[in-house]
């Protein structure tokens, strides 16, 4: 029997199995994937909001600014890509001048730090690039550009370091209340806790309703997005928003954490576990970002995605114990700013559980500082040394992003190990850059084949099932 | 240690540019390479074709390759293989590499060649619509994997681009048991070798598609299924001609990419046109002392177009570790008039023009009946006729030195006319 069981591995399920991971807990991660961080965590605008945008007294309001500070300190300790840049907010019409004062006001009474107004001259002196068509902006120096899928990895690293169990490929079918406890059937066994955390994201609903009331509905929204070169990662040096309008912050375009420029995303409604991007979705996301920023040079594309948004109708979060089932426990809704504010909203429900019963005795010693070799940020000097410590990093594997084997080795054997293709990717970014996996891929397969022990057939490009190769060839090659 | 030449990659071209280098005098060459053998995308290449004009035979690309490493054994030249280089300083000349065994090394050199080669366009580049499933390859990728690692990369396949590789596993597959159901290209005409539409589509039987596009692709974890449209005149796709294909399998022949990251990084002058470095008559970038030659500076055709490229960047350092620049830097700058996509080179000295210079280019459409117009400042230098041309087929004409100094203007233009216009 656990004390506590989290429903989805994303980022809001990691961040509160990582502050679990500080006390006493019995405590497990149920995920239906193969790894973390593979749903709406790993497909978003992966930015770390300001918190003008929340209407005042919103749940989304008082945890992005708290989770704005929280994330950029875990940033530093967990050694997670981030660069706190700035955003603007793009006015091109007087009427849009209006909406940046509201913003800015918004954003003061929220506690949003230093705001200021930029006029057109001092606009186009720090964004060169943006459009002539540009008149003013609001800028929010607190906004961040984030790697959200390795905060998350992280964060989930760290939990299992400090005890919480993992138990991936493990769906939720059903759950039933016992007096003093929760059944939770899976595919992969029965699961018993006191409390439930439900972290589930887009089906958050339907896990909720398991057992409990309908509650709340979640709308699945999806967005789609651009990945460009790195040929375009400095074409602008802030996050660049235009007005938010009913179909939501609108599209942006940014630097990436890893130096990619990301344009979009659109808004359509759609299925939970639709991902797929579309002509007209990815046109409208194109024309729109070259309002802001003309000059783009989509030719430099490397990938389109799209990534689910868990919105509710009423537009905030969900985080509340169910009024009947007592220690079942709701923290959905999570759409933008989930990402911001789910290492917050984290800290918050472990007093709320605590208050629910959950006894939280601190442990005496914790893992709280994580260090990942990234080859390609070293001086010269660090490389020949770390390749004389370890000869796998002297050998490179992935060409565009300049990924060594060693670090290929260390994504594989993590705390959480990497078992696919794309989850390598990532942890390590292999495979993330211009050529999209084209020469590493194979090679990538091969060493989680040899490192895992498991037939290069069975290596998955990403979720269990997505395999690469059908079969041999008549006479098996040249191996 | 200082080498007085460093090839930086061991396919085709980098091999060429060595044994090229050594026999022209130079002396301490250096090739390095990225992968655990020298021959580069050629060992993968193992249908037949290659060396045609260089060798006189048809021979497979292993067989091709192996010539030239066989070659460069009887030569001095040194091989460093699994090893990466990761940065080219332009000023000093250094090559910033490294491998397993020795760790991270700066190698100092009189004169570099550039031979990375190009790499293939993926799905992100053309941003093809639809769900992510597995299942798309670039074409090359699954040719790695078929001829290689000996792995099938599907069982039911839809080629988009009929660009040669595709074209060349479009045979493959289908030899190899899988069912090619067809081959889709956006162009009005074929981006391949007429050699390869014929064995490669035709005697198997495979449609080719012509204006047409791949529009969505379905699937959860594997491709279930593309939907194909025919396009308008500008590439816009046609609603209402919708073609569903039932495959598991979708590579992408849609196009080749010189591998250019470390020419730019050092700030090498590039010309966006052919994605390359500009370079001079004897394959010298904007650098001095360093050459660069083959598909990374525009894409080739033919094995042995880059073969005969390379030589020339191989000849010409040598020729720059003994004597230096060329006194005389004064150039023509080659224009692309009507119908030209690029030219190479992009600069003529006629200081270092010894009886003529070799000009390659390609057009930008299928034109029937033409002639290659060589012009400076109005006045007709050269003309040469064509029965047909095609952006899929490299273009080669001869400059005589003495047309060369006619230009008074420093420029010559190169375009083509209809004949009789």
């Amino acid at each position: 029997m656990y004390d506590v069981a989290i429903i989805g591995a994303g980022i809001t399920g990691c961040s509160i199995a990582y502050e679990l991971g500080k006390y006493n807990v019995n405590a497990v991660v149920i995920e239906k994937e193969n790894d973390v961080a593979v749903g709406t965590t790993k497909a978003n605008s992966a930015i770390i909001h300001g918190g003008y945008d929340p209407i005042p007294g919103s749940l989304m309001a008082k945890y992005n600014i708290r989770g704005n500070q929280y994330i950029k300190e875990l940033c530093k300790k967990l050694d997670v890509p981030f660069k706190q840049i700035g955003a603007l907010i793009v006015a091109f019409e007087e009427k849009e001048e209006k909406t940046l004062e509201e913003l800015k006001q918004r954003g003061e009474k929220n506690g949003v730090p230093d705001m200021e107004i930029w006029d057109q001259e001092t606009l186009r002196k720090e964004e060169p690039n943006i459009s002539e068509k540009a008149i003013k902006a609001l800028f929010s120096p607190n906004v961040g550009i984030i790697s959200p899928w390795e905060l998350a990895i992280a964060l989930g690293e760290m939990a299992a370091l400090n005890g919480v169990e993992f138990k991936l490929n493990t769906e939720v079918t059903d759950i039933k209340k016992n007096n003093d406890s929760y059944e939770i059937k899976t595919n992969n066994g029965t699961v018993e806790a006191k409390y439930i955390c439900n972290a589930a994201g887009v089906n958050a609903d339907k896990v909720n309703e398991y057992t409990n009331k309908k509650s709340f509905t979640i709308k699945p929204n999806k967005g789609e997005y651009y990945l460009l070169d790195k040929s375009q990662g400095e074409l602008v040096n802030h996050v660049i928003f235009q007005c938010p309008n009913k179909y939501g912050k609108g599209v942006l375009v940014s630097p990436t954490v890893h130096g990619n420029l990301i344009v979009g995303p659109n808004s359509q409604p759609t299925d939970g576990d639709d991902v797929s991007t579309s002509t007209d979705g990815l046109s409208f996301v194109r024309n729109t970002a070259l309002k802001s920023v003309p000059g783009i040079n989509f030719r430099e594309s490397i990938r389109n995605f799209a990534g689910v948004r868990a919105r509710t109708k009423e537009d905030d979060f969900f985080i509340f114990e169910d009024e009947e089932n007592k220690g079942f426990f709701n923290i959905s809704g999570m759409a933008s700013p989930g990402l911001s504010s789910a290492p917050a909203i984290a800290v918050d429900l472990l007093k709320m559980m605590e208050e629910s019963g959950l006894c939280l005795e601190a442990k005496k010693e914790i893992k709280d500082e994580r260090k990942v070799n990234r080859f390609k940020k070293l001086s010269d000097e660090e490389r020949a040394a770390l390749i004389k410590e370890n000869p796998l990093y002297g050998k490179i594997i992935c060409r565009c992003e300049t990924v060594t084997e060693g670090e290929i080795v260390d994504a594989i054997h993590r705390p959480i190990p990497a078992t696919s293709i794309d989850a390598v990717k990532r942890r390590c970014n292999a495979g993330m850059g211009r050529c999209q996996g084209g020469f590493c891929g194979p090679r990538v397969q091969e060493i989680i084949s040899r490192e895992l022990n498991i037939p290069l057939e069975d290596v998955p490009q990403d979720r269990v099932g997505m395999n690469i190769i059908t079969g041999e060839t008549k006479t098996g090659g040249a191996r | 240690m200082k080498y007085d030449v460093i090839v930086v990659g061991g396919g085709p071209a980098g091999l060429a540019a060595a044994v090229e280098a050594s026999k022209n005098g130079a002396d301490k060459i250096l090739v390095v390479e990225r992968d655990q053998e020298l021959g580069g995308i050629l060992n993968q290449c193992i249908h037949n074709g290659f060396g045609l004009h260089y060798f006189k035979e048809e021979l497979t690309g292993p067989e091709y390759a192996n010539k030239f490493i066989e070659m460069l054994a009887k030569t001095n030249i040194e091989v460093m293989l699994d090893t990466m280089v990761l940065d080219v300083d332009e000023e000093k000349k250094c090559v910033h590499a490294m491998n397993k065994k020795n760790g991270y090394m700066v190698l100092e050199g009189k004169a570099l060649i550039l031979n990375m080669g190009c790499r293939e366009r993926t799905r992100g580049a053309i941003a093809i619509p639809g769900d992510r499933p597995a299942g798309v390859f670039t074409a090359g990728a699954a040719q790695r994997y078929v001829n290689i690692e000996g792995y099938m990369v599907g069982k039911k396949v839809l080629i988009l681009g009929s660009g040669d590789i595709g074209l060349i596993m479009a045979r493959r597959m289908s030899l190899e048991g899988a069912k090619v159901v067809g081959c889709v290209e956006l162009c009005p005409y074929s981006n391949g070798l007429t050699r390869n539409i014929v064995q490669c589509l035709e005697d198997y039987d495979i449609p080719l598609y012509l204006s047409h596009t791949i529009t969505d692709i379905k699937g959860d974890k594997r491709v279930e299924q593309v939907t194909v449209q025919k396009v308008d005149e500008k590439n816009q796709p046609i609603p209402g001609t919708e073609i569903i294909f039932d495959v598991d399998t979708v590579l992408l022949s849609v196009g080749l990419i010189p591998e250019n990251e470390l020419t730019r990084a050092a700030g090498i002058t590039m010309d966006p046109r052919t994605n390359g470095p500009v370079v001079f008559e004897n394959m010298e970038t904007s650098a001095e002392g360093i050459f660069a030659s083959g598909n990374v500076v525009h894409v080739h055709d033919l094995v042995d177009f880059v073969t005969a490229e390379s030589q020339k960047a191989g000849r010409s350092a040598a020729e720059y570790v003994k004597n230096g620049e060329a006194e005389d830097q004064t150039y023509i700058e080659l224009k692309n008039g009507d119908c030209v996509g690029y030219t190479v080179p992009q600069k003529i000295r006629p200081a270092n023009v010894d009886k003529m210079v070799e000009v390659m280019f390609r057009v930008r459409n299928v034109y029937r009946d033409v002639a290659i117009k060589v012009t400076s400042g109005g006045e007709e230098l050269a003309s040469f006729k064509r029965e047909h041309m095609a952006p899929g087929e490299m273009e080669k004409i001869v400059i005589p030195k003495a047309f060369l100094d006619k230009v008074k203007n420093g420029e010559i233009t190169v375009s083509v006319e209809k004949v009789g216009a």
